[in-house]
């Protein structure tokens, strides 16, 4: 790696982290900042005015807005999240557990889609133009242009309703054995790999098509060389990086997706606790959970850029 | 009218059969959308039912609701409110966006930079967190949502208008314009909007189907459109408890939403090439 691949890497951290700040800026400003006073909702009934002012003074919510930011960011990056508005329990520890299902969640779904959508999408690619290739793209067109809830609901009356093979919208918190494991995680992982998967399997046959266009890919197909041969050995190993950026910017896509099939399915995780928690407005933890979202969605979209760079062979 | 049909269809301005029946379906919602008060069969809050989550007949061609309600009366009224919105957001959006791109691109320096860096830093925050945060803070009520769905989709046409718009600059019109010392509001009414409006329709068209979905999206969680009115998506959660029995009031309401949708896209993948495209 050479000292231009270097500058431009930096240079994209850099705006990662400057992006952060920003992101950061609105989150707290759009809770916290506008009107509706949240003193008053916690009170309900009891706000008094003698209650409200002793309140406010207790929650510091009379400091500068400017300061009371630096606080709450200070707090964020040292691992004090503050404490929850509904429960009176630190932020941290309502989030942990639920951190860990929604990774779980996250880590299957992954393990499930990627090997699907890259193989629907490379074949797709291979076979342009073909019956195979035009269903997977109209399904994959489809998936993308209706709500996620839709894509849940028709899962459910499939495999649920008609088939019933799963349980319908319950979610269990006793496993003890592999097969209630697989029948409670199926449906949410189902759902979830559908979204996702039609997002990467466009971006995959994209990538793949446009390597296939370029003069090299003809000179090969000039010499005689077959198919699978042109795509596997020519056009595949130079698509790879668009390929991984595509992987990692669908999975930026389990965000938006996971927030709908949690609440859903009812599934003990992270996004079903800020859903919630909007119903309660408790604030330190939707403003946990947002920082939370914002972070990984902003190293997915920068690890995406980051391969690009590295992917490119002119930058080398 | 016959002959200016005719030489509209010779210049290029033909539609396919695709696109004919993606404007239909647009067209037919944004007739339903209008004219809904007068063509629903029953009024929309009237338990009409005696049973829940009835099934389709000829009473009610959609079945009934979770309460007994008619299930088609309440979609066709709450196309005015996914359609209304939608329409609503996406044009402040894309006219933000379009005239602060234009005006980036061409003064450019500083406020480019500046404005690009924060637009962007907004654009990757995922759009339905956005939307939970910014209902969590303030509530949610109709303004609330087309305001925070103009946001949302604001950086979206920036972007696009902005790239579009500094091709066109470096054009020598463009050049010439300014030597005369014409102002940075002729530059962009006159010489840069005239020549992007076609991709920016097409991209408008686009991110109205967003703002659908996400709109949908948050109130499906609640989040959205308050009881009692209901757009498209609060219809499916107020019968998410008839799904186990597959209960058409589910999944008619996703339908409306997806036909809508996917209207639009066909819509504008097969508009004519003269629209999408000037430069051709």
């Amino acid at each position: 790696m050479n000292r231009h691949v270097l500058n431009l890497v930096l240079a994209r951290l850099m705006i990662a982290v400057i992006t952060l700040l920003i992101v950061s800026f609105t989150v707290f400003a759009a809770t916290v900042l506008l009107p509706g006073d949240v003193v008053e909702v916690l009170l309900g009934q009891a706000a008094t005015p003698e209650a409200v002012a002793g309140l406010r003074a207790a929650m510091h919510l009379d400091d500068p807005a400017i300061w009371r930011f630096i606080q709450w960011l200070g707090g964020i990056f040292t691992g004090d999240f503050g404490i929850s508005y509904a429960n009176n329990m630190p932020v941290a520890d309502l989030i942990g557990p639920r951190l860990a299902n929604s990774l779980k969640l996250a880590g299957i779904t992954t393990l499930v889609s990627v090997p699907v959508a890259l193989t629907l999408g490379i074949t797709a690619a291979m076979w342009r133009g073909s019956w195979f290739d035009r269903s997977v793209t109209i399904l994959s067109i489809g998936i993308v242009s209706v709500p996620e809830f839709m894509v849940a609901t028709s899962a459910v009356l499939v495999f649920a309703v008609y088939l019933k093979w799963l349980p319908a919208l319950s979610f269990a918190n006793e496993i003890h054995t592999f097969g209630q494991l697989l029948r409670v995680y199926a449906m949410p992982v189902i759902t979830l790999s559908f979204v996702i998967s039609a997002q990467m399997i466009r971006m995959t046959r994209a990538a793949v098509i446009d390597t296939l266009n370029t003069p090299y890919v003809e000179m090969a197909l000039l010499k005689g060389a077959s198919r699978k041969r042109l795509v596997l050995k020519h056009a595949l190993p130079n698509a790879l990086g668009p390929i991984v950026n595509a992987v990692a910017l669908s999975l930026s896509y389990l965000l938006g997706g996971v927030i709908i099939v949690e609440t859903i399915f009812n599934y003990p995780g992270v996004a079903k606790l800020m859903v919630d928690a909007v119903s309660t407005r408790d604030l330190p933890l939707i403003q946990t959970c947002a920082m939370l979202f914002c972070i990984v969605y902003l190293f997915l979209i920068t690890t995406a850029d980051i391969i690009a760079i590295l992917s490119n062979p002119r930058l080398r | 009218m016959v002959r200016s049909f005719f030489s509209l269809r010779a210049a290029g301005y033909r539609f396919n059969l695709v696109g004919l029946i993606g404007f239909c379906l647009v067209a037919g919602w944004a007739i339903v959308a209008l004219s809904a008060p007068l063509i629903i069969p029953y009024p929309i809050g009237e338990i009409v039912d005696y049973d829940y989550f009835g099934p389709i007949s000829g009473q009610f061609w959609l079945g009934s609701d979770y309460l007994g309600r008619d299930i088609l009366s309440r979609i066709l009224m709450g196309a005015r409110y996914t359609v209304g919105i939608s329409l609503l957001a996406v044009m402040i959006s894309c006219s933000v966006g379009v005239t602060l791109g234009m005006t980036a691109a061409v003064i450019g320096g500083w406020l480019d930079t500046l404005l690009s860096r924060f637009l962007d830093a907004l654009n990757s925050i995922p759009s339905k967190l956005f939307g939970l945060v910014v209902v969590a803070g303030i509530g949610s009520s109709i303004p609330v949502l087309v305001c925070t769905l103009a946001v949302i989709y604001t950086p979206g046409a920036y972007r696009f208008a902005r790239a579009l718009s500094v091709n066109i600059n470096t054009m020598d019109f463009v050049t010439v314009s300014r030597a005369r010392g014409e102002g940075t509001f002729f530059l962009i009414r006159s010489e840069i909007l005239p020549n992007i409006i076609g991709p920016v329709l097409a991209d408008l068209g686009l991110r109205f189907v967003f703002i659908v979905l996400l709109l949908s999206g948050l109130s499906f969680l609640g989040l959205g459109v308050q009881p009692p009115n209901a757009d498209w998506g609060a219809l499916v959660r107020e019968n998410i408890g008839g799904l186990p029995f597959g209960a058409p009031a589910v999944m008619f309401p996703s339908i409306a939403i997806a036909s809508l949708t996917i209207g639009v896209n066909l819509l504008i993948d097969n508009l004519p090439q003269k629209i999408r495209d000037r430069s051709q």
